[in-house]
């Protein structure tokens, strides 16, 4: 299916696919309370989409909707082409705080294995072609040294890499990666950073990151999902990345700086919107 | 007062009371019991449901005590008030900050109700002392047949849901977006919880059973977290401990809980000491260089957004 009329489309994305999330005229509401409406936007597949804005915006949320934990109160979601519903093995998610959570009763190994065969009831045994994928994943991220180790035991930049393994294992199209560079220092931003751009490349994914601070993301991210005053909007990057739409969207003033080496950059310069 | 010396006595017949019909049974319930509990270890500590096992066990005591007003058997009390107080805690607490204050208000209310039950049924204190300490060796031929059809059906039932039990375990948020029925596995295994404690109150006591249920599944997973070798691991203390509890206590004429508790805690500490330190397997910290928190600042280039 293809977006809905009216809809200006980016061009970053394969348009021969369909898009990767759809919403029209979506209003999602928790615990009584509209979290966001008016959502009608079009993410294209292929894309990697930084999903901003400021605290209790709704970024998570709108992940819920996606992944199908969360129904709708109004309008019309597509995920991939077809109405979200949990389970959906296309979809890798990486959850807010996620490593935080596991403990120390798990192998990197197996928590990866889990993404394969975790659904499934019964005792049958993993197969030698689940347990090559699970290496191929490991591998892909980086992680198959340390595979055998606690997830307890390992660095945070190593376990976000794990989590990205388990979420691509399945071979998914679509990647939610909720803060996957909350808590990790400069080097391992860049990694990750560095690694999603490459699987980008290499398996056409579209991947979709929630994210406080674009910096990181800059040179890989070609469109954003921003939450401005309740309601979801969608552009490329270059025509969020402008000072006025973020000093409105965070509410307090931020510049746009290009380095001499062309890269972009934005500052928090001041409290209070100009 | 009789000096402890003269309490604590060698038996030199302990190989024939090992033979008799009441030390068979407790060999036998008390190993049905150790394989029950060992198997559900690792999915207590994982989804840290500690604390609900033990209340568990006390939230049992009303059962047993209203059982004996009733003239119904303890088993069939225990096994109500178990598995009701399960799933009244799984159905009032879903997040483990709820579930702890949920598992304390039941257990406070039950053990209230524990303490009315056995007043009314003017229970002497032996049998209360036995519902609160266990009493391996009062193990009926009625209760070895429910012991084996508890724990056949706990096995069963693990077979069939313990990897994706597993994966909700320890990974819930990715588990729920995978579509496994997150909520569906909880009230499952607070079910076999419950039938495993019904059973474990009967060998060691509710002031006991951590002994069984959570200490050879902790040690376990010092040496390994591979879930099925946990479990392999936990069954394997927890029948040591019955077995060589029943052998000491037939040695000494004393109480078995006492022993079974004290070989699982001894293997315990023992693990514990031995995986300690800087060749430990356990806790060992990420590769040189990989770690994250606190390495670098993060304000090099901007503020972040």
């Amino acid at each position: 299916m293809s977006a809905p009329a009216g809809l200006a489309t980016p061009g970053t994305g394969d348009t021969a696919r369909p898009p990767a999330l759809v919403l029209d005229d979506v209003r999602v509401v928790r615990g009584g309370r509209t979290v966001w409406s008016q959502g009608t936007l079009a993410v294209p597949a292929g894309a990697i989409v930084g999903v901003i804005g400021p605290n209790g915006a709704g970024k998570t949320t709108l992940f819920q909707v996606a992944l199908g934990l969360l129904p709708i109160a109004a309008g019309r979601v597509e995920v991939l082409g077809a109405v979200p519903r949990r389970g959906d093995r296309r979809i890798g998610y990486v959850p807010q705080n996620y490593t935080a959570a596991l403990g120390d009763a798990i192998r990197c190994r197996d928590l990866v294995t889990l993404g394969v065969t975790g659904h499934r009831f019964g005792l049958r045994r993993t197969t030698a072609a689940e347990r090559a994928r699970v290496d191929e994943a490991l591998r892909r991220v980086g992680a198959l040294e340390y595979a055998d180790r606690r997830m307890s035991q390992l660095s945070g930049g190593q376990q976000q890499r794990v989590a990205i393994a388990q979420a691509i294992v399945d071979d998914a199209e679509l990647l939610l990666l909720d803060e996957p560079l909350a808590n990790l220092d400069l080097r391992n931003q860049q990694e990750i950073v560095t690694l999603l751009g490459e699987l980008r490349r290499e398996r056409a994914v579209t991947i979709m990151v929630v994210a406080h601070d674009l910096n990181p993301l800059l040179p890989v991210l070609t469109d954003a999902v921003y939450l401005l005053d309740g309601h979801p909007h969608h552009d490329p990057i270059g025509e969020v990345v402008q000072e006025d739409l973020l000093t409105h969207l965070y509410g307090t003033t931020v510049r746009v700086v290009r380095t001499a080496q062309g890269d972009l950059f934005t500052r928090a310069t001041g409290p209070d919107p100009a | 007062m009789t000096p402890l010396a003269v309490t604590v006595q060698f038996q030199d017949d302990w190989w024939s009371v090992l033979q008799t019909d009441f030390m068979r049974n407790a060999l036998i319930g008390g190993s049905l019991v150790a394989v029950a509990a060992g198997l559900l270890g690792y999915f207590v500590i994982t989804r840290s449901n500690a604390f609900a096992a033990h209340a568990l066990a006390h939230i049992g005591f009303p059962g047993a005590t209203g059982a004996i007003l009733v003239g119904a058997p303890i088993t069939l009390g225990l096994a109500v008030f178990c598995v009701g107080g399960g799933l009244l805690i799984g159905l009032l607490g879903r997040r483990v900050a709820e579930r702890e204050i949920a598992t304390g208000t039941v257990l406070a209310f039950a053990t209230g109700l524990g303490v009315l039950f056995g007043s009314l049924a003017s229970a002497n204190a032996s049998t209360t002392t036995s519902v609160l300490f266990g009493n391996l060796l009062a193990v009926s031929d009625d209760e070895l047949v429910v012991f084996a059809l508890f724990t056949a059906g706990v096995a069963l039932a693990l077979a069939v849901i313990a990897r994706p039990l597993v994966f909700a375990s320890v990974d819930p948020a990715v588990a729920e977006a995978r579509g496994v029925p997150v909520r569906a596995l909880g009230v499952a295994f607070v079910v076999l919880l419950a039938l495993t404690i019904t059973m474990a109150v009967q060998v060691v006591g509710t002031l006991l059973l951590f002994g069984l249920v959570v200490t050879p599944a902790a040690t376990a997973l010092r040496l390994t977290a591979r879930p099925g070798r946990v479990a392999a691991i936990a069954v394997a203390i927890a029948l040591l401990s019955v077995w060589t509890g029943l052998v000491l206590a037939a040695m000494v004429d004393l109480p078995p809980s006492f022993f079974v508790v004290t070989v699982s805690v001894l293997v315990w500490a023992c693990v514990l000491v031995a995986t300690r330190g800087p060749g430990g397997v356990h806790r060992g910290h990420g590769h040189a260089g990989g770690h994250t928190h606190d390495a670098v600042p993060t304000t090099g280039s901007a503020t972040a957004l």
